[in-house]
């Protein structure tokens, strides 16, 4: 299974609905320098794929398509590396079908 | 801040909350039953298999009313390598019963559907709300909640914890540890829509019946995890699911591996021309009995997947929350007609209850397996199904190789796998955990 074509999240995404909550993301991440091995983790295992690389070589969150799983909470908030809440009520991924 | 007071608080609308607010306001107590999501259900996933006996106990005319998929006459079990399946079918025409055992359902319907019978029986049910803080008065009891609307803080004799696997009030009040990666397996899924027809061809099926295929093997990449097939009326869902510490040790990406599942040729076949319509994600507690926190304290019950109450092995979970949740409710109704406050020392009767339920027997019985699943993934998920493709494989062909030799030759690539104090250690190790 080697030849494994990309797979694009982002029109993954693009199938659900969600209402953004604009200039109150429920996910932070810490300021730093280096990444932790967890933020660097969560480079893959968010399923949203919410966590980038910047230039820099730091690890940054973009939270609109959060699917509000918890499993960025489960491996990085121990550490203090992110900040997790719930997004405000009525906010955030609308599931249709669940 | 509400003046109003309440009986009873309920956090979260999924299947243990529901549960729990139907219980109490059907016995005439003041119940609020609190939701962040836009509508009860909107940010709820399962895969999802309903278990009719439970449902059956709060809601008994449920068949007539609830938005259900279709009930199961066959449940597959396939043991997978990269090209090939081994499976199991059992399909029985019992199942097409008066009153089915089994249903398949879609969770955002069926949540909303539930929500409606909370309503019905009395509950004031608020949506949009998140909960943000649990209330403490001075002697360092839970008397309410504080939420992100404008007021502010609510009060109630007791607050039901059914805020799901994720939960962060409870952990955030120290009232339970927050769900480490070795305790939790993060699912993803999609919605994929086909005509009726053609998943009743596809399926071997007919009216309403169902079909259920679970899938482990070389799809979790040696990891610790499961796929799931699901036939709905007009859609199938499909996912795959590991433990979180597997993805963080291994770098797979949840979505590769659900590409994977799907280009899989036992798979791809059965979803072939679909149009996809959801993208989802949700963790399930794996941890069994050894991870169940303290399930009660002052002025505070938690249940379902906030407390870890969720049979991985068998793929319950909504039952169990829906029957913690009846339990809860009705053990507070219990101190609540005697008259005496919401205390710990009262509320200990909650755990009894559960305790004498299928909820904590199973787990029970369970209590060895995650552990054992988790630390030899890599003979349960890749080795062996491997072996057994091939020993399969070798026992079906037909190529004038004497079958004194192939049955040889089937053994020898076992011990070779993993030796016979391996294999022996994994059957021993495996059976004791069962028992
Ligand atoms: C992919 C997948 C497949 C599954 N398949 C099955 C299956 O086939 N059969 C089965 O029985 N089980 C299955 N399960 C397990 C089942 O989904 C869960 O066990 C069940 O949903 C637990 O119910 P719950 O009420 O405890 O939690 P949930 O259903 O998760 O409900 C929690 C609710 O609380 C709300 N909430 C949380 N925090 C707050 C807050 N602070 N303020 C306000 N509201 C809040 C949430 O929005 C949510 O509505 C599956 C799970 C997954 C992920
Ligand atoms: S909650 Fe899940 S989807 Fe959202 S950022 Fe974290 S890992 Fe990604």
């Amino acid at each position: 299974m080697n030849v494994e074509p990309p797979v694009r999240v982002e029109d993954k995404l693009y199938y659900n609905r969600y209402l953004v909550d604009i200039g109150h993301p429920h996910v932070k991440v810490r300021a730093h320098t280096t990444p932790s091995p967890q933020l660097l983790a969560l480079l893959k295992a968010c399923p949203a794929r919410c966590y980038e690389l910047n230039d820099d070589g730091q690890v940054e969150i973009t939270v609109d398509g959060c699917i509000e799983c918890g499993t960025c909470r489960v491996i990085a908030e121990p550490t203090g590396d992110i900040e997790w809440s719930h997004p405000r009520g009525g906010y955030g991924v609308l599931f249709k079908f669940g | 801040m509400i003046e109003e007071r309440f009986d009873a608080i309920v956090v979260g609308a999924g299947m243990a909350g529901n549960a729990a607010a139907l219980t109490m306001a059907k016995r005439g107590m003041k119940v609020l039953q609190l939701e962040r999501g836009e509508y009860p259900g909107s940010k709820n996933v399962q895969g999802a298999i309903l278990y009719a006996d439970m449902l059956e106990k709060l809601v008994p005319e449920f068949r007539e009313e609830a938005p259900l998929e279709r009930h199961l006459i066959e449940q597959r079990f396939w043991m997978m390598d990269d090209r090939s399946h081994v499976g199991m079918h059992y399909r029985s025409d019992d199942f097409n019963e008066e009153r089915p055992n089994r249903y398949t359902i879609i969770r955002a319907q069926f949540d909303k559907w539930f929500s409606s019978k909370v309503r019905e029986a009395g509950a004031t049910v608020l949506c949009e709300t998140t909960v943000t803080e649990l209330v403490r008065n001075e002697r360092e009891r839970i008397v309410g909640v504080r939420t992100d609307r404008r007021d502010g803080e609510i009060h109630a004799d007791v607050v039901v914890l059914a805020e799901g696997v994720n939960g962060l009030l409870g952990t955030r009040a120290g009232l339970r540890a927050r769900p480490t990666p070795d305790n939790v397996a993060l699912a993803v899924k999609e919605m994929h829509f086909l005509p009726r027809e053609t998943i009743e061809a596809r399926f071997n099926l007919k009216g309403d019946e169902g079909v259920v295929i679970e899938a482990a093997g070389t799809i979790s990449r040696g990891m610790t995890g499961m796929g799931f097939i699901y036939a709905n009326k007009e859609c199938i869902s499909l996912g795959i699911g590991c433990l979180v510490a597997d993805f963080q040790r291994t770098g797979q990406t949840p979505y590769g591996l659900l590409d994977q599942f799907k280009r899989h040729p036992s798979v791809a076949p059965l979803i072939a021309g679909s149009e996809v319509k959801e993208y989802s994600a949700h963790l399930i507690p794996e941890g069994g009995y050894k991870s169940i926190p303290q399930l009660y304290g002052e002025g505070w019950v938690v249940v379902g997947d906030a407390a870890q109450l969720n049979n991985a092995i068998h793929r319950e979970g909504s039952n169990l929350a829906m029957t913690s949740g009846r339990i809860a409710a009705e053990a507070i109704g219990l101190v609540k007609s005697r008259g005496e406050p919401m205390s710990s020392t009262n509320l200990a009767i909650y755990k009894k209850m559960l305790d004498d339920s299928f909820v904590i027997k199973d787990l029970k019985k369970y209590k060895d397996l995650p552990p054992l699943m988790h630390t030899h993934s890599q003979n349960f998920f890749l080795t062996y199904p491997q072996l057994i493709s091939k020993a399969m494989q070798n026992f079906v062909r037909v190529d004038g190789t004497p079958k004194a030799e192939k049955e040889k030759a089937t053994l020898k690539s076992f011990a070779k796998a993993r030796s016979w104090t391996g294999l022996f250690g994994d059957a021993y190790r495996f059976a004791r955990a069962w028992r």
